[in-house]
């Protein structure tokens, strides 16, 4: 019998059942290889694999603090140049860690020009804490500390687009992906890791917990989100966009319907003025990034 | 057991942790369905679904929390998510 | 070699010679000299490192750590507000176990804002798990990060390391410093060996987290760590003594104790005006003495106990104080003297810069010995009014 698909996260792990993080995890030590160090910031991913003493990661793992990934896998980097090893270094963290508090270094690191990888499991709050809002959170989604109420609709702002702020800081590879598409995830990451200089890949990973779900939906959710076109699977390569996954796109009620946290959105009664609204960004999208199938008549 | 210096740890000790005791629901393969894609493996976040001989998926049933992932995602409907009797 | 060298350059070449891998370093006043002297030294190619200029303090304690746990020798430099924003990583690394060294030119914290010494920004990560050293003057302030490697990469210890001297007051000075050569170095600090490091062929997790059954055994075997770190400390100091002659091997340090009546304790570059005063005051037939702490963290309590034996009283030095309480010295000083009847009395003195002359020294002691202590010294009454 052979062992499980990834002989590099291992079972026993403590993710909720149908956690789309540690599918992330799997995958992407699945495509990075043994020949990977990997510098997590503090979040779910890390929490719920390495309480002392045991440890899902079978490669060679560091975790320091919350904001600090980009900035400890810069020293591994150099230390690692400087003794003429050549592993690769993937830096992984939350969308928290990546958008908000680890701004600073992750600017830093990719402006210096380091050559690893960060990939950020984007499950679009604080999850580990209990599902506050971040700057991934999207347009009225309900977290507890963007809940909606008599006097809100959830989030106010849209999504922090940190595809292109990396990209202006001059990175070679950048791709967005999700667990839904899991080869087209690994053949990513293989890319990233590969090409050198600091690449980054965004990977959506719905958050049945967080998000309110069943565990076992996390992939078709997935999948709803890039149909919708809210979320859309892209590569940029020296900011320029080359390639997005294309659909033929469904309402975004679809998606939205699917989750407790746009629950508001439906009861007690339909809200179209801001279901148009979020329409509207799945419009922006889809113009922006070219993702609209288009029949020749 | 000594204490690892830093709060350190080689990799194994996960596997002690069972987590199949978190299950209510069990996945039952019917292999006669299955065509063998290996998507149940890919998306099992658990890396807990294994091979027969035959290429077959067998889960491993110390592990699997009954995420039902694998069952929803299986386009060959071989999979089934069972209540699972305690 | 003797040369007339700039605290910060002195120190700059001290590193250099340490051979460390990987730098880090955010430019801050009093510290700037330092890390641009380490700039151009690898410009040159005279050290073999790679030096990382990063966006933050944070971020420069941040690489450290990686690159440490990578398996390389490390270094960084920071003071006062640099320090105060690595105040989460000093803790982690301690935690974690990395050997770190960094080099702190003593500087007052802000609210208000002050770029002039005094050691409020070391002195509050005393419960860090960082090793403290402190100089008095350029030399120490040389010889002491080649005993502070030494001593943080013993695998007994492996613990992180300051090494701090006063800004300006040190760092921006030119004094004599007797400069050890690259070979001398070498054979005194060898290659950095790491007890464990990110390596694919065996691979670890580190900095896990730990739930209430572990978190204290680890924080215990920290501690026990630090009090074990006073032997090493000798050990490496007394060897440093045997091979270039300059001992090292105590954590304390007396200059004309043996029959004082009155003991002045300090850290840092104050007890070179100290020791002015005490040979004024000797040759006036006052009998006062100075015990120096070169090393604040592990705190060397016995050792105070032990070199106070016989002195009528104690006046401690303190540029720094922890607001609502009393300066960090006095308050540990009292503890190790605690049972004794020797009374100890705190002056907190020389915040933000404030210069301290043999005077100062002078009053201090007619202050201690009317038992006038516990007090801020030389405040500007006017402007208090």
């Amino acid at each position: 019998m052979t062992n499980g698909s990834c002989d590099l996260f291992e079972s026993g792990h403590r993710a909720c059942g149908g956690c789309a993080a540690a599918l992330a995890a799997k995958l992407i030590l699945e495509a990075a290889g043994e020949d990977t160090i990997v510098v997590s910031a503090t979040g779910c991913m890390e929490v719920f694999s390495t309480p002392y003493p045991e440890t899902a990661w079978k490669v060679p793992w560091i975790h320091s603090l919350f904001e600090n990934n980009s900035a400890v896998a810069s020293g591994v980097v150099a230390s690692l140049k400087k003794q003429g090893r050549s592993s690769k270094v993937i830096a992984i963290g939350g969308d928290g860690a990546t958008f908000d508090i680890g701004m600073l270094c992750i600017s830093g690191a990719f402006e210096r020009g380091h050559d690893f990888t960060y990939i950020c499991y984007d499950n679009e709050a604080y999850m580990n804490t209990g599902i506050q809002r971040s700057g991934a959170t999207p347009y009225d989604a309900s977290t507890t500390t963007s809940p909606a109420g008599k006097c809100s609709f959830g989030n106010p702002r849209p999504k922090k687009d940190m595809p292109m702020i990396l990209a202006a800081h001059g990175a070679p590879y950048i791709a967005t992906a999700s667990i839904a598409y899991p080869a087209d995830l690994k053949k990513k990451v293989q890319k990233a890791i590969n090409i050198p200089g600091p690449c980054y890949i965004q990977v959506h990973a719905p958050c049945c917990t967080g998000w309110g779900f069943e565990g076992e939906k996390t992939i078709a959710i997935g999948k709803l989100a890039i149909d919708t076109g809210l979320w859309v699977n892209y590569e940029m390569e020296n900011g320029m966009v080359t390639r997005a996954k294309k659909v033929k796109r469904k309402p975004v009620e679809e998606y939205l319907k699917e989750q407790k946290r746009f629950r508001h959105l439906f009861k007690p009664r339909t809200n179209d003025e801001e279901i148009a609204k979020i329409q509207q960004i799945a419009d922006r999208n889809a113009e922006k990034y070219g993702i609209d199938i288009v029949l020749k008549k | 057991m000594a204490l690892n210096l830093g709060c350190t740890a080689k990799p194994g000790k996960t596997r002690e942790n069972k987590t199949g005791s978190w299950r209510v629901f069990k996945p039952e393969f019917i292999h006669e369905n299955c065509t063998k894609c290996g998507m149940c493996k890919i998306v099992c976040p658990e890396g807990c679904i294994l091979e027969n001989e035959e290429d077959l998926p067998v889960p491993d049933y110390d592990y699997c929390k009954g995420c039902g992932l694998c069952a929803e995602e299986c386009p060959a409907e071989a999979i089934e998510m069972k209540k699972e009797e305690k | 070699m003797m040369d007339i060298m700039e605290g910060s350059h002195a120190v700059s070449r001290a590193v250099t010679f340490c051979r460390p891998e990987v730098i880090a370093a955010y430019p801050i006043t009093p510290q700037t000299h330092i890390v641009e002297a380490l700039a151009e030294i690898v410009a040159n190619c005279e050290l073999d490192a790679d030096y990382i200029t990063v966006e933050s303090e944070f971020s420069a304690l941040s690489a450290c750590l990686g690159a440490s746990a990578a398996g390389s020798r490390v270094y960084s430099a920071t003071t006062s507000q640099g320090l105060a924003l690595m105040f989460e990583v000093c803790f982690n690394v301690a935690g974690m176990r990395f050997p770190v060294i960094m080099s702190i030119v003593n500087r007052a914290l802000g609210a208000p804002l002050s770029i002039w010494n005094d050691h409020q920004d070391s002195i509050s990560l005393r419960d860090s798990g960082w090793m403290q050293f402190y100089s008095e003057d350029n030399q120490e302030a040389t010889d002491l990060h080649y005993l502070a490697y030494k001593v943080a990469e013993d695998h007994r210890i492996l613990l992180p390391s300051f090494v701090c001297f006063d800004g300006f007051i040190l760092s921006h000075t030119y004094e004599p410093v007797d400069m050890l050569t690259q070979e001398q170095v070498d054979s005194y600090l060898p290659p950095f060996k790491p007890y464990h490091r990110l390596d694919v062929k065996d691979p670890i997790s580190f900095g896990m987290f730990a739930s209430p059954d572990y978190y204290q055994e680890f924080r215990y075997a920290n501690d026990q760590a630090l009090h074990k770190a006073k032997e090493v400390i000798a050990d490496y100091g007394r060897e440093f003594g045997e091979m270039f002659g300059r001992d090292y091997s105590g954590l304390v340090e007396s200059y004309r104790l043996d029959d004082a009546d009155t003991a002045i304790i300090a850290l840092g570059s104050i007890c070179g005006t100290v020791k002015d005063a005490i040979d004024e005051m000797r040759d006036a037939g006052k009998k006062v003495g100075l015990l120096k702490i070169r090393a604040f963290r592990p705190f060397p309590g016995k050792e105070i106990a032990k070199a106070l034996q016989g002195v009528s009283r104690v006046a401690v030095l303190d540029k720094n104080i922890s607001l609502g309480s009393k300066g960090a010295a006095c308050l540990e000083v009292k503890d190790a003297l605690y049972g004794s009847q020797i009374p100890v009395l705190g002056y907190v003195l020389g915040l933000g810069g404030r210069d301290i002359r043999k005077k100062d020294i002078a009053a201090i002691v007619n202050n201690a010995e009317k038992g006038i202590g516990d007090m801020f010294y030389g405040l500007r009454e006017e402007e208090l009014k």
